[in-house]
């Protein structure tokens, strides 16, 4: 059932975006072009994180450094089933964007695109933003230093997304059903 | 970052020659940065595409549309502002842009919504009740479609990559609504503190 409405969801809405375009006399294939170069731009930009984090996180791996990771927190990823790759992503996903890209690319390129560890990885940067750097940006905008209760807001509202996006992937993607 | 980055290639290094893996570790080194340019080169394709449709999107008043559906829901949340104020407008128009992914239309919007809860502030450098729901909200990271994750799964062979799609809305909600709560509970806590 929810793989049905998810395989409907794209096409709907890229449906639904082109007919309103339409609708609203929005020049469709001039503004496109001029969007296409933002995403052309931003996966660009992003090349020189990525070569970063996939590098140092590969090496991670190589060195056996993970293993040890994993083995001291073995009890706790087994009852819940989480990768110990995954472990990395959660330190890095409220602090920066790209880097949470890398570490998940080089997630999804060692396990394999269709992995359960995968999917969790993805469900876990999907719905992630990167908290510090969001009030440090705002906050700093308008000089404000003294952030109340806003650090420990954001705190929660990530550690809550890193427990339901391991709880979503084990709902979503029981292990029987990945490849 | 700066300590994670170096943490991360010092241990290995350190790791590597403690496990006689140095040259395990050297050839990871060198696959890591291929597989970098790899899945760059294969998500220029899908972000342009998906950044182009979002532009259409963006031009055909969607973020408009989406705010007006918000407004009535966020509007009791943000209840120190000025009756007239312009920020409740700009903060439904923010929190749409980010739900859209449409990352850089909502900064400017976002940074427009501090000045003005700025200016009501009456201590210039202590944040505001407004500014740490919206910034909460903000954080939570409410967004429709994951469009690079997406893209970089497509990217490295998925089969659908688009199954991730529904777990991730619910997700993404079930944070933000959790971000609006937890802001709700920290505001009488603190101000109660401060009362005292």
């Amino acid at each position: 059932m929810y793989e049905m409405i998810s395989a409907l969801i794209l096409p709907l809405m890229i449906a639904i975006i082109f007919i309103a375009g339409i609708i609203k006399k929005v020049p469709v294939y001039e503004e496109f072009v001029e969007g296409a170069k933002d995403g052309f731009k931003v996966s660009v930009t992003i090349i020189p994180y990525l070569v970063a984090l996939i590098v140092a996180i590969s090496m991670f791996r190589a060195s056996g450094a993970l293993d040890w990771l994993a083995g001291s927190l073995g009890f706790i990823l087994d009852k819940f089933s989480i990768p110990a790759d995954i472990l990395p992503i959660m330190v890095t996903r409220s602090l920066s964007g790209s880097a949470t890209l890398g570490l998940f690319s080089e997630l999804a390129s060692a396990h394999g695109a269709n992995s359960f560890a995968a999917f969790m990885g993805a469900i876990m940067v999907g719905s992630s933003e990167t908290t510090f750097y969001v009030l440090s940006v705002y906050f700093g905008s308008v000089g404000i230093k003294k952030f109340k209760y806003a650090i420990l807001t954001g705190l929660v509202a990530d550690a809550m997304g890193i427990v339901l996006a391991i709880w979503a992937a084990r709902v979503f993607f029981p292990a029987s059903s990945v490849l | 970052m700066n300590y994670i980055f170096c943490f991360l290639i010092l241990i290995s290094i350190i790791a590597g020659v403690a496990n006689g893996r140095a040259s395990e570790v050297m050839t990871a080194m060198f696959d890591g940065c291929e597989t970098a340019v790899k899945i760059a080169l294969s998500l220029i394709g899908i972000m342009a595409f998906w950044l182009g449709t979002m532009r259409i999107a963006e031009k055909s008043g969607f973020v408009q549309i989406l705010s007006k559906l918000l407004y009535p829901i966020l509007k009791p949340l943000f209840k120190d502002l000025k009756k007239d104020s312009p920020a409740l407008g700009d903060i439904t128009m923010s929190i749409s842009a980010n739900a859209l992914g449409l990352a850089n239309a909502a900064t400017p919007i976002g940074l427009k919504v501090m000045k003005e809860l700025q200016e009501d502030n009456p201590s210039k450098d202590t944040a505001t009740d407004s500014m740490c729901m919206f910034l909460g909200m903000n954080t939570a990271g409410f967004q429709i479609i994951p469009a690079t994750v997406i893209a970089i799964l497509a990217g490295l062979g998925a089969s659908n990559p688009e199954r991730i799609i529904l777990p991730t809305l619910i997700v993404t909600a079930l944070a933000f609504l959790t971000a609006i709560i937890t802001a709700l509970i920290f505001r009488k806590l603190w101000n109660k503190k401060e009362a005292e």
